[in-house]
C-alpha cells in the first residue's frame, strides 16, 4: 500500500518528461515495455482465449475449435446441468464441501498452533516450530500408498470414512491443518503483547484473548490465506483420483479429467465449459484479492 | 481495538451465561470423544482389529487428556493439528517406511496364516457321501457385507448348527426358530432371504465353516455341503502335505515372494503372502540393470525438469517485473491484473487444456506456429512440451514475486546506484538483483522441491509418456513420482513394497532439498 502512495507522489513528477521526449525516446524509455508488456499478455491470455472459444463452440471437438470465438452457443453449459452422467453441479458441490472444510480446518487449526507458538513459552517449543517446518517438506502424497491401505482397512471399521467417501477424502486432506502455522504466526507475532496482557489484567482467559482480540485483527489475512488454501483444494487431483472413484463422488478435478480423458477431441467442448465454471469465480477473487496475495506469498505461502 | 472493551472480555462483569457455556461445550465435546470410542469398540473388538482399538483409545485419552483438565494450556491449541498431522502424515510415511521392507503387493497382501487357511479351505471337495445341510445365512450386520453366519440343519440327522469362519457349533434351540428342517429365525439376527442371498454373491460362496475333517461351503442358495480336504498343513515343519498323493510341498522363493512347492517345482497355488524382505527393493531399484537405468535415468530428467522449470519462469517472471516496474508506464495495473490469471486457473484446468494444444493435426501450438510436430511421440518434444506447459503454469507466481520485491528494494538504493554510475544493466546486475535475489531465493528453492514431485503436471499432460515398446514401465517424461505412482497402482499388478521403498528415496531426496532450503531460509535463526 505504501508502493501505491509513492507512485502516486511520483506521476506529477513523471508527466513531465514524457512530454519532452521525443518519439524514439520514448520507445526506448518506454515503449518496448508496453511491447513487452502487450506480447506477455497475449502469450497468458492465448490459452484462456481458447478456452473461452471452445466452450461456446457447439461442435465441441478439437477441430473446429479457433483461437477466437466464432460462435455462440451455450449447449455445452447446457450439458453440464443436464447430462446425468457427469453430474457437474455434484461435482461442483463435492468440491465446495471439501475445500470449505479443509479452508475451515486447517485455518482455524493453523491458527491455534500459531497462537501456542507465539504467545506460550513451553518445554519442546523451538523443536515443535522446527520440526513443523521439516515435515511440511514431505509432500504428503508420498505417503499415498500407505494412505490408501490405511483407508482401506479403516473403511472395513467405520465405512463412512473409508474410501470413496468425501469425509475420507477430507479427514485424510486435513492432515495437513498446520501447514499455516509458519504464515499466521509471523503475523501474531506482529500484533503487540501489551495488547493481550491487558485483556489478561482484565479477567480475559487465554481462549477470549485468542478467540476476541488475536483473531478479529488477523481477519483479512487469513481471507488471503484461505483463498490459497481453498484453490489448492479444489486443483487436487492425486488423492482424489484415488481416493473418490464413483461418478457421484468425484470433486471437479476428477470429474472434469474423467469428461475430456474419455474422448479427448470431442469432448473439449464441455470440458472448457465446466473448466469456465470453474475457473471465472476463483480468477475473479483473485483480481479482488490481488493486493492482500502478494504480500501473502512473500510470506510465504505457495498455492497447490 | 473492539477487543479491549471491558463487558467483551470481563468475565467478572459479564452474565454467567459466559462462564457456563464453554464448560458445556467442553462436556459435550469429551463426552462425545468418549461415546464414540465406545460406540466403535464392539465392532472393532468383533472383527479383532486390536490395533484400530488401541489408536481410538489413545486419540481419546489425549483428548480427553487435554480439554478435561486445566494443565499444559498450550496443548490446547496445539493437540488438534498435531493429532491429524500425526494420524495422516507422519503415520502414514512411517508406515510406507515399513511397507518398504516387504514384499507387498498383488498376491501377497494377506499373512501367511491366511494365505495357508485360504489354499487348504480352496482344496474342499465335495465327496459322494459327504453331508449335506439346508442353509439360512444370517446377519448381525449389513445385509450385503455381513458379518455372516451360516444357519445349518443336518439333512439326516436334522441336527442344527451355527458355523463361522471360526468353526461350527450346536445352535441354541432356545433362540432359533426352524421350520420344515430350515432355521427361519433366530433372536438378534437377521436371516437373508433368497434374492438376499443372490445379491451377496461371492462372499458367500467363499465362505468356510472349518470343521473337523474339512469344511463346509455353500452348494446353490440354499444347501451347503461339509467336504473333505486332501492337504494337510503341519505348523512345525511349515509343509502342506497331499494326504492322497503324499506329495509334501514346503515354501519355496522364487522372486521376492515365497509359494508352496513341491519338490518337482511344481506349484500348489499361486497364493503368496506378505514377507519381509529386508532391503531386497532398495537393492533392486539400485542395482537391478534395467531398474537401476529406469531409476537412473528418470532421476536425471526429474532434477532437469525441476531445475529448468524454476529457471523459465524465474526468468521469464522477472523480466516482466522489472520491465513493467516503471512508474511512467501508463496501464501498469491492467497489465498486473491480466498476467496473474494464469496463476488464478486451477492447475487441473491449465494442464488439461495445454494437453489438447499439443495435438499434432489441430492443436493450437502447431496451429499458430505453422510446424507439424508429433509433440507427445517423441521423448524430446514431449519434454519440451511439458516444460512450456510449466512456464505458462508457473511465470505469473515469479512474476508477482518479484514485483512484490522490487517494490519492497528503497527507491534509495537504486538512487545511490545511479549516482554512482551504476545505471541501467549495470545497476540491475550489481545493486538491484543481489538483493531481489536474497528475497526471493526461499521461494525459488521451495518452487524446485514442488516441481521435483509435480506429480499432476506430468500425470495431466502427457501420463509420463511417450513409452517405448520394450519399456512400458518408464516414460519419456516420467519423474521418479510419477514413475512411483504407476508401480503402485499400475495395470501391471500393484507393486506395494518397491513403489514404497522408491518413495522412501524420494523422501530422502526431498529431504535434502529441505536441509538446502534451511541453509537459505532465516527462519531457522529467528525461532524465538
Amino acid at each position: 500500500m505504501s508502493t501505491q502512495t509513492r507512485a502516486k507522489t511520483k506521476t506529477p513528477k513523471a508527466k513531465i518528461p514524457r512530454v519532452r521526449l521525443s518519439p524514439g525516446r520514448w520507445f526506448t524509455e518506454i515503449g518496448w515495455r508496453h511491447l513487452v508488456g502487450v506480447l506477455a499478455v497475449i502469450f497468458a491470455l492465448v490459452p484462456i482465449s481458447y478456452l473461452v472459444s471452445a466452450s461456446l463452440n457447439p461442435l465441441g471437438n478439437v477441430t473446429t475449435t479457433t483461437l477466437i470465438p466464432q460462435t455462440f452457443d451455450l449447449v455445452h453449459f447446457k450439458a453440464l446441468f443436464d447430462d446425468p452422467n457427469n453430474p457437474f453441479p455434484r461435482w461442483a458441490l463435492n468440491s465446495i464441501i471439501v475445500c470449505m472444510a479443509v479452508v475451515f480446518v486447517q485455518l482455524l487449526f493453523s491458527a491455534l498452533g500459531a497462537y501456542a507458538f507465539s504467545r506460550f513459552r513451553f518445554t519442546g517449543r523451538r523443536a515443535g516450530l522446527l520440526s513443523l517446518l521439516l515435515i511440511q517438506m514431505f509432500p504428503q502424497f508420498l505417503a499415498i500408498v500407505a494412505l490408501f491401505t490405511m483407508f482401506t482397512s479403516i473403511g472395513e471399521v467405520v465405512p463412512a470414512i473409508g474410501l470413496n467417501t468425501l469425509t475420507g477424502y477430507i479427514i485424510v486432506m486435513c492432515g495437513n491443518s498446520l501447514a499455516q502455522v509458519w504464515l499466521i504466526k509471523g503475523f501474531f507475532d506482529a500484533i503487540p503483547r501489551s495488547l493481550d496482557e491487558a485483556a489478561t489484567i482484565d479477567g480475559a482467559s487465554h481462549n477470549q484473548v485468542f478467540f476476541r482480540i488475536i483473531l478479529p485483527l488477523v481477519t483479512p489475512i487469513l481471507a488471503t490465506c484461505g483463498l490459497l488454501v481453498f484453490v489448492g483444494a479444489l486443483a487436487e487431483f492425486l488423492m482424489a483420483s484415488i481416493f473418490l472413484t464413483d461418478t457421484s463422488k468425484k470433486t471437479l478435478a476428477t470429474g472434469l479429467y474423467g469428461l475430456i480423458d474419455a474422448d479427448k477431441s470431442n469432448n473439449l467442448g464441455i470440458f472448457a465449459a465446466g473448466a469456465l465454471l470453474t475457473a471465472i469465480p476463483v480468477m475473479a477473487l483473485f483480481l479482488y484479492l490481488q493486493r492482500f496475495i502478494v504480500g501473502g506469498m512473500t510470506a510465504g505461502g505457495v498455492k497447490g | 481495538m473492539p477487543g479491549m472493551r471491558k463487558g467483551e472480555v470481563d468475565p467478572l462483569t459479564s452474565g454467567s451465561s459466559r462462564i457456563v457455556w464453554p464448560l458445556i461445550l467442553k462436556v459435550l465435546f469429551v463426552g462425545t470423544v468418549i461415546g464414540t470410542a465406545f460406540a466403535l469398540t464392539p465392532t472393532l473388538a468383533g472383527q479383532k482389529s486390536w490395533f484400530f482399538l488401541a489408536a481410538i483409545w489413545t486419540i481419546a485419552a489425549i483428548l480427553t487428556a487435554t480439554y478435561a483438565t486445566q494443565r499444559a494450556i498450550p496443548a490446547k491449541y496445539l493437540v488438534p493439528g498435531t493429532l491429524m498431522l500425526a494420524l495422516f502424515v507422519v503415520y502414514p510415511i512411517l508406515l510406507t517406511g515399513a511397507n518398504s521392507f516387504t514384499n507387498l503387493g498383488d498376491g501377497t497382501r494377506s499373512t501367511k496364516e491366511e494365505a495357508v487357511a485360504q489354499i487348504v479351505n480352496a482344496s474342499v471337495v465335495q465327496t459322494p457321501d459327504a453331508p449335506r445341510y439346508n442353509l439360512s445365512v444370517g446377519t448381525t450386520g449389513s445385509k450385503t457385507e455381513g458379518p455372516f453366519t451360516f444357519f445349518l440343519v443336518q439333512q439326516e440327522t436334522k441336527e442344527a448348527f451355527a458355523g463361522t469362519e471360526e468353526g461350527l457349533e450346536p445352535l441354541d434351540a432356545g433362540s432359533a426358530t426352524i421350520e420344515a428342517d430350515k432355521v427361519t429365525a433366530v433372536d438378534g439376527y437377521t436371516i437373508l432371504t433368497a434374492k438376499e442371498l443372490n445379491a451377496v454373491g461371492d462372499p458367500l460362496k467363499e465362505f468356510t465353516v472349518p470343521t473337523d475333517n474339512g469344511a463346509i461351503r455353500q452348494l446353490g442358495i440354499s444347501t451347503a455341503f461339509e467336504g473333505t480336504t486332501t492337504l494337510q498343513y503341519d505348523e512345525d515343519a511349515d509343509t502342506i502335505t497331499d494326504t492322497v498323493s503324499g506329495v509334501v510341498y514346503s515354501p519355496k522363493l522364487s522372486g521376492d515372494r515365497e509359494f508352496f512347492t513341491a519338490p518337482d517345482g511344481t506349484r500348489l497355488s499361486d497364493q503368496s503372502w506378505k514377507a519381509n524382505v529386508g532391503f531386497a527393493n532398495y537393492k533392486k531399484a539400485l542395482t537391478d540393470d534395467r531398474i537401476a537405468k529406469d531409476f537412473f535415468k528418470i532421476f536425471v530428467w526429474t532434477v532437469v525438469f525441476a531445475t529448468l522449470s524454476v529457471i523459465s519462469t524465474f526468468a521469464l517472471g522477472l523480466f516482466l517485473a522489472v520491465t513493467l516496474n516503471d512508474s511512467r508506464l501508463r496501464g501498469q495495473k491492467v497489465y498486473r491484473a491480466l498476467l496473474i490469471m494464469p496463476y488464478a486457473i486451477p492447475g487441473f484446468i491449465s494442464l488439461l487444456l495445454w494437453s489438447s494444444f499439443f495435438n499434432k493435426d489441430f492443436g493450437l501450438v502447431n496451429q499458430l506456429t505453422g510446424l507439424d510436430v508429433n509433440w507427445f511421440q517423441g521423448a524430446t518434444t514431449a519434454k519440451i512440451a511439458v516444460l512450456l506447459t510449466n512456464l505458462w503454469m508457473g511465470f505469473p507466481y515469479m512474476f508477482l514475486v518479484c514485483t512484490g520485491a522490487l517494490q519492497a528494494l528503497s527507491g534509495e538504493l537504486k538512487e545511490a546506484a545511479k549516482i554512482d554510475g551504476a545505471s541501467g544493466w549495470m545497476g540491475f546486475s550489481k545493486i538491484t538483483f543481489p538483493l531481489l535475489l536474497v528475497t526471493v531465493a526461499p521461494l525459488l528453492v521451495a518452487t524446485f522441491a514442488f516441481n521435483f514431485n509435480n506429480f499432476t503436471t506430468i500425470y495431466l499432460l502427457t501420463e509420463g509418456g511417450p513409452f517405448t515398446p520394450d519399456n512400458p514401465t518408464a516414460g519419456g517424461t516420467d519423474i521418479l513420482i510419477s514413475y512411483t505412482i504407476r508401480l503402485a497402482f499400475g495395470a501391471g499388478g500393484q507393486q506395494i513394497g518397491f513403489a514404497s521403498a522408491i518413495s522412501v528415496l524420494l523422501f530422502l531426496i526431498t529431504g535434502l532439498i529441505a536441509a538446502v532450503q534451511f541453509r537459505y531460509t532465516k527462519a531457522l535463526e529467528d525461532v524465538n
